[in-house]
């Protein structure tokens, strides 16, 4: 690993260079300032750009949020709350909160499910063990808006793929650009159909690091299958699985693409009767269609309270359940020895 | 994150080594069947009239004018121009995030300052900020420097992440031992000189990593450059002028698709196993 540092690296004591000595001292208080300051200019490129790009523009929202503000005419005048009160008395607001909500858990929850059953699936003796991990990932490059597209015509109600089939094993086609409850189901189609396979994938990971004695233990104890699924696999992966739906909570309350590109035909952003218009699209529509970014930037303030809630939350679930589950599981183990220590006697 | 450090895997005689049966390979073959077919849909009508649509039986092979609807897709959004733009966004996006991913991640890894774990916990609470919603002011500010329709615009925002800097820094504290740092220090070496000789050395798996993510991530944006650049567009923008653009079939736009997802299905192809392992690893999404 030496060789790593290089050639120029000194290598001969310095005592064997009296006559340099006074060099050395200049040498060595540099090396000082190197050693204290240096850091600083490591992590400074970061943080100086983050402030400019990330949380500047975030607390500018905010500024933007209280005052009259037009997309072409600029600053109006200061409106303090104004902005916020109004929002909270639209209906649209609620409506896109309404909305976003319905397709995360549409797109979350079955997600999640199916992600852990595909995990468990792989995580499996398997023959061609890459190729099958490979496959689950396809849905993974093809991008969001390629997928609103695609999707977007299969869930045509024209001439679509899913309403052909429907009609041809005898069934009435569904009007899954026009109702509420269809076009939710189709978004949140599109999400966990690129998404599934990605998490399936990080699971797996957990489950792989999950002791391998332990299951065998339990066969020679006469669990099933099953049963060590949900008594072994389920709650040692939990600590993934919690960060699985804080990732999946931060992307699906900002989801845009999806519900944006999926009606082509629709003149208002987010279907007819606003019947998907998730939050984000409220916002894109309110600033650069409806010109007002006081009332956009109150959105994004709105939602990004929600977000960081949601966050909060999350960890402090997630802390709780890791916290009760070592103590669960340290009066497991005691109890266990316990019997058998009795056992022995 | 922490739960995924190199599975240390014992298979020995029993239960998990046994071959999985035939359910095993069902369930695996009808998954990539789902994953794909939407795909390969899209091409079988990217390939045809759109008439084929309107058949008693979806059609399940492609017609033979994928390139006559192509041509199509050429005439209607400046495909190429699209793609430098991607291209040149992408590339220089991953390059920065890398670079100052890597120099912050090894000095809050390796080296000793005052306030580190102060400025580190600001690093992780930050991940959990959507910036996203922050396109006000920055668009805002991008209009007042006469900046919009650049690709200039599209990139600023994102030359940096938090993700990024925390992932380098979990990497490179296991990876290089302290005592490394400390004789390269002894032997003389200057601080640039031990990032440059030990730091970057060690770091590269995990820089082709979040080389590899970033791109996915700068690839697949679509709010942004669509609000700051709809006349310059990148590819993804310009895929979704094709579909609101007049008078343009469905098989055309199916086609536009297909053509758009080419790039990174040969991604995917050269690197699928770093991608997977870099999942598996934990990097996350973003």
């Amino acid at each position: 690993m030496t060789r790593t540092l290089g050639p120029d690296a000194p290598t001969s004591p310095p005592a064997t260079r009296p006559d340099r000595a006074a060099g050395l001292t200049f040498r060595n208080k540099l090396s000082h300032l190197d050693v204290k300051y240096s850091p600083y200019l490591y992590v400074a490129p970061f943080f100086v750009l983050f402030a400019l790009v990330g949380l500047f523009p975030l607390v500018y929202t905010f500024v933007v949020s209280l005052n009259n503000w037009n997309l072409l005419s600029g600053p109006g005048e200061w409106v303090g709350f104004g902005n916020f009160v109004k929002e909270f008395n639209d209906e649209l607001f609620w409506n896109s909160l309404f909305n976003t909500m319905s397709i995360f858990l549409l797109s979350s929850i079955p997600q999640l499910i199916a992600a852990t059953f595909i995990a468990a699936v792989l995580d499996q003796n398997l023959r061609a063990r890459t190729f099958w991990r490979m496959s689950v990932l396809i849905p993974y490059v093809v991008t969001p808006v390629a997928v609103a597209l695609i999707f977007s015509n299969m869930f045509s109600q024209e001439g679509g793929l899913v309403n052909h089939l429907l009609t041809l094993i005898g069934m009435d086609p569904i009007a899954w650009k026009l109702d509420t409850l269809p076009s939710h189901l189709a978004i949140a189609g599109m999400v966990n159909w690129r998404w599934t396979g990605y998490n399936a994938l990080i699971l797996l990971a957990a489950m792989q690091a999950v002791p391998r004695d332990l299951y065998e233990s339990a066969e020679l104890d006469g669990a099933g299958s099953t049963r060590r699924f949900f008594s072994i696999t389920l709650p040692s992966i939990r600590p993934t699985m919690i960060f699985v739906i804080l990732t999946a909570t931060i992307g699906g309350l900002q989801i845009f693409t999806e519900p944006r590109l999926y009606d082509a035909a629709s003149v208002t952003a987010g279907g007819a009767h606003r019947q998907f218009q998730t939050t984000v699209l409220y916002l894109w529509e309110m600033a650069f269609q409806r010109q007002n970014f006081g009332r956009a930037a109150a959105i994004a303030w709105i939602l990004f309270v929600i977000i960081v809630l949601f966050g909060v939350v999350n960890f402090l679930i997630s802390r709780r359940i890791a916290s009760s589950e070592s103590r669960v599981i340290s009066k497991r183990a005691k109890r266990k020895l316990d019997r058998q220590t009795t056992d022995m006697r | 994150m922490t739960t995924t450090s190199a599975p240390t895997r014992k298979r020995k005689t029993m239960g998990m080594n046994r071959r999985p049966g035939f359910l095993t390979y069902g369930i695996l073959i009808a998954l990539l069947i789902g994953g794909a077919y939407p795909l390969w849909w899209s091409y079988v009508v990217g390939a045809s009239p759109t008439s084929v649509l309107s058949q008693d039986w979806p059609p399940l092979l492609p017609g033979g004018q994928f390139w006559k609807n192509v041509a199509q897709v050429f005439d209607t959004i400046p495909f190429w121009q699209a793609l430098l733009n991607s291209v040149i966004v992408s590339g220089v996006i991953t390059f920065s995030v890398v670079t100052f991913s890597t120099l912050a991640g090894f000095a809050f890894a390796k080296l000793r300052f005052r306030g580190s774990n102060a400025l580190m916990v600001f690093v992780v609470a930050t991940m959990a900020i959507p910036t996203q919603l922050g396109i006000i002011p920055l668009f805002i500010l991008m209009r007042q420097f006469g900046w919009t329709g650049t690709v200039g615009a599209i990139i600023i925002p994102t030359l940096v992440t938090a993700f990024g800097v925390f992932f380098m820094r979990q990497y490179l504290v296991d990876v290089i031992p302290d005592e490394l740092i400390d004789a390269a220090r002894v032997d003389g070496a200057s601080t640039i000189g031990t990032f440059w000789h030990v730091g970057v050395p060690a770091a590269r798996p995990a820089m082709a990593i979040l080389a590899l993510f970033t791109f996915m991530m700068a690839w697949t944006d679509f709010l942004w450059p669509m609000i700051v650049s709809p006349q310059n567009p990148t590819l993804q923008v310009a895929l979704s002028q094709l579909q609101s653009a007049r008078y343009v079939d469905f098989s055309v736009v199916l086609a536009g698709a297909v053509l758009a997802t080419l790039p990174l299905l040969v991604l995917f192809v050269v690197a699928g196993k770093q991608l997977i392992s870099g999942i598996m690893a934990g990097a996350v999404k973003g």
